[in-house]
């Protein structure tokens, strides 16, 4: 038998054991629950067919109670991710002292002081710490007495106000209290209603924390940048210093960063964001609302862009220089890939040589189980499972499936604004023509939009909406990756099942993974957890003792 | 110790239907204590002769935790126990939450003595909240009567209170005692109130008529048991409170239809 005759041979057996439909891993999987659940859960879970376009998945949608989601809440995507990693903003949770505690530097969010104030509250912990009695008469004196103390110690010139569950079940107008601040102290306070309950996870929050930043910051500062190449990076938020790194990069090929979004941002430099030349966007989910804002209002363009993964970062860099179609900027662009590549080339080969050929899962928040696929194919791996927390579909799809997506009573439980173009403002840099050339052909960019995570996936991958503890359970039973790249909630029980894990969300206090040089650390990372997999070294005692004995009776006898 | 909370429309004289009924109980020698769960703090004004406690929420914020039950626990006429839960001002915080942390606390405070006779919650308007039904369902009260008249709202409020009542019936073990009719003197009161007591299936224990010794009474901060024992209206209240002390009437209330008790209100209430 040839070599060619065996392959062949090879994936006949494969694709008899996985059926004539190819989805016996999805079908396995969904097989463990009721009737109720199953019926839920199957339009969660999709596992790609060959030949099969556009396949859908149900995402949003609210969780089945007891099933143990990862999902966060509407607080948690507001404070948490959104608006806690502004640097000179001090972030006061209003409500018991748990929701403050618990969300307190879990986010790894670098930031150096701001040159503005230099003033660093990334760190610090702000919460009312609300008691019995301030539920009963109310919390606003309270809350506005933190702020009396905030100001006295620390004396910010922002102050943002994130609600709880209590606040919105007695009625506190934090809102009110935001509009008191401002007067009495002359300063920028926001207050947000971003109580837990609302909506169906996490993602309602950043919604809410970027209808705020619309209304309130981006807009009213006049500080020009200072080149004609200026960007924001929206969703980047700082992990382990991912957007420093973004930022060493951009700024060698000649690009200003004038704003990371939120991570090691400031309120006083986001202000005159408006003023860049180009949206560039990390996190689809978490702030596509303020991308397509700034375009309806300021004519800013936007660009899905990835700078997780070696050639995901020169495919960006190479997209931005297409936008601006600026010669020199174009020939700076290419010295820097080349220079960067050279400078990791050796260690990214070495990493390669110890992980071709293995095999990943990710389960991310809402946009890194797209973003690292590419950096995984860098290093000869694949991707054989991807889920998110709490994305929608178009970050499965792409936005084209967006005026397709059912609204529901929760979705519409989130405010969502309207913004009309500035009449001062308002700027197109392309006209509709121009963009459209831009986007078209084998080389045409995402400019304003986003094409999903499922099509760069292959057949036979797994794709899980709002996963929950058992689903990851029994993947990684079934699935076998040598890899698994989750969060604090499932890396100890994915290890223990003998997969070697890594946090994606907090980097296990390593990091940065974006650009070239955090392309090697990542490498470093995972080769160093695959090669070092302590607990498939261990055989639990009940694999080969019993842990309950007992007879077994004869038939009409007692035991 | 019979717990009884006192429930009814917001206005309809739940507070003073209930001190002049624990005047008439404390005239039979019993030994009372009333638990007002309003925020407005005025169910023991005619027992105590005033408003003159601190009521126990503004006590717990003012005083952090470490309170003495007579701060908040006074004694009035024939040593009936007053105390106020309290609450906060209209349209701030949790009333409902207060209701819950004020009797826990009283409990903690050993407010509940061994022999007392009677506790009585007078419990703020329809129930409105997980609060206000605190009383009934942390299984402390165990019998509930609705204080009521003929007019329509009151009856509508009367037949809400026993859903409420129906709900935490089988966990917490309360039951309807009855309605108090407190007279507003509309036509055929006393037959309307009876035909939507037996629909809910109870009774119309007592048929208060309306009398302005009891607002005499109230300017003088008293019960008329207390002002003016010898009218008739003080007889009333008595008997009252005899009943109640007799009753053995306790049902898990029927709550009806809104079609079915506008159907009563036609047949009874037209009759001139």
């Amino acid at each position: 038998m040839s070599g060619n005759e065996r392959e062949l041979l090879e994936t006949l057996v494969k694709r008899v054991a996985n059926g004539p439909s190819g989805t016996h891993i999805k079908d396995k999987l969904l097989d463990n629950y009721s009737a109720k659940v199953y019926k839920n859960r199957k339009e969660h879970v999709i596992q790609l067919e060959e030949g099969v376009e556009n396949q859908s998945i149900a995402a949003n949608t609210r969780t089945i109670p007891g099933i143990m989601t990862a999902r966060g809440c509407c607080y948690a995507g507001c404070k948490g991710v959104v608006v806690g990693p502004l640097k000179d903003v001090c972030v006061i949770t209003h409500g018991p002292i748990g929701c403050g505690f618990y969300s307190w530097g879990t986010r790894r969010n670098r930031a150096k002081p701001d040159e503005h104030t230099d003033k660093n509250f990334v760190t610090y912990c702000f919460s009312t710490d609300m008691q019995e009695p301030d539920i009963v008469f109310g919390g606003e004196k309270k809350l506005e007495k933190a702020i009396e103390e905030a100001m006295e110690l620390f004396s910010p010139k922002c102050i943002m106000i994130c609600s709880t569950c209590p606040v919105g079940l007695i009625g506190d107008d934090v809102q009110a209290v935001a509009r008191r601040t401002e007067e009495k102290y002359g300063i920028k306070a926001i207050g947000y209603s971003c109580e837990g309950y609302k909506g169906v996870s996490q993602s309602g929050g950043h919604h809410i924390a970027n209808n705020g930043l619309m209304r309130y910051v981006i807009g009213t500062g006049d500080k020009k940048p200072k080149t004609k190449f200026s960007v924001n990076v929206l969703g980047e938020y700082n992990i382990g210093g991912d957007g420093w790194e973004e930022v060493r990069i951009l700024k060698r090929c000649g690009i200003e960063v004038l704003n990371l979004f939120t991570g090691d941002a400031s309120v006083e430099s986001l202000k005159s964001a408006h003023l860049a030349h180009l949206n560039l966007v990390m996190c689809h989910r978490s702030i596509n609302y303020i991308a397509e804002m700034m375009k309806t209002k300021y004519g800013l363009d936007w660009l899905k862009v990835n700078f997780i993964g070696v050639e995901a970062t020169c495919k960006t860099l190479r997209e931005i220089a297409k936008y601006f179609n600026d010669p020199a900027l174009t020939k700076k662009v290419e010295e820097v890939i080349a220079d960067e590549t050279a400078a990791i080339k050796d260690d990214m080969d070495h990493y390669r040589a110890k992980l071709t050929g293995k095999t990943a899962g990710i389960f991310s928040g809402g946009s890194r189980s797209h973003h690292y696929q590419a950096l995984l194919r860098d290093l000869g791996m694949k991707t054989v499972i991807a889920g998110y927390e709490f994305a929608h579909r178009d970050d499965y799809e792409g936005r084209d499936v967006i005026p397709t997506i059912k609204e529901d009573a929760d979705n519409k439980n989130i405010e969502s604004i309207t913004v009309k173009p500035d009449e001062k403002l308002y700027h197109e840099r392309y006209t509709a023509q121009q963009i459209a050339d831009l986007k078209s052909g084998e080389e045409g960019i995402e400019l304003d939009t986003y094409d999903g995570m499922i099509p760069e996936m292959c057949a036979g991958d797994v794709v899980v909406d709002d996963y929950n503890h058992f689903e990851t359970d029994a993947l990684i039973k079934t699935v076998k990756p040598d890899i698994f790249l989750s969060g604090i909630k499932d890396k100890h029980s994915i290890q223990k099942a003998g997969v070697s894990s890594r946090q994606i969300h907090s980097y296990d206090y390593s990091g940065p993974y974006s650009g070239f040089r955090g392309a090697v650390i990542f490498a470093r990372d995972v080769a160093m957890a695959i090669y070092t997999n302590a607990w498939q070294l261990v055989t639990p005692p009940w694999k080969h003792e019993p842990m309950l004995t007992g007879k077994i009776a004869e038939e009409g006898k007692n035991a | 110790m019979r717990q009884v909370a006192i429930y009814g429309k917001g206005g309809i004289g739940k507070s003073t239907t209930t001190q002049n009924l624990t005047a008439g109980l404390a005239d039979m020698g019993k030994k009372i204590m009333i638990v007002g769960c309003d925020p407005k703090a005025d169910s023991t004004r005619l027992v105590l002769g005033g408003l003159a406690q601190k009521t126990v929420l503004d006590t717990l914020r003012d005083e952090g935790d470490d309170i003495e039950l007579d701060t908040v626990l006074k004694e009035g006429f024939k040593g009936i126990k007053g105390v106020e839960s309290g609450g906060p001002e209209p349209g701030v915080g949790c009333a409902g939450r207060g209701i819950i942390t004020s009797i826990s606390l009283l409990e903690r405070l050993g407010a509940y003595e061994a022999d007392l006779d009677y506790v009585f919650y007078d419990v703020l308007g329809d129930v409105v909240c997980g609060g206000f039904a605190m009383p009934i369902r942390e299984g402390k009260a165990k019998e509930i009567y609705i204080v009521c008249s003929g007019e329509m709202m009151a009856l509508y409020a009367a037949n809400n209170i026993s859903k409420g009542i129906y709900k935490y019936a089988n966990t917490g073990g309360v039951r309807l005692g009855g309605l108090i009719c407190n007279s507003r003197k509309v036509d055929g009161e006393a037959e309307l109130v009876s035909a939507v007591a037996k629909e809910i299936g109870t009774q119309m224990i007592h048929f208060v008529p309306r009398d302005n010794a009891v607002h005499r009474a109230e300017i003088n901060k008293k019960t008329v048991i207390d002002f003016s024992p010898d009218e008739p209206q003080a007889e009333e209240y008595r008997t009252l409170a005899r009943k109640i002390d007799a009753n053995d009437m306790f049902v898990i209330p029927k709550p009806m239809p809104i079609e079915r008790l506008e159907a009563i209100l036609m047949e009874h209430g037209m009759v001139a």
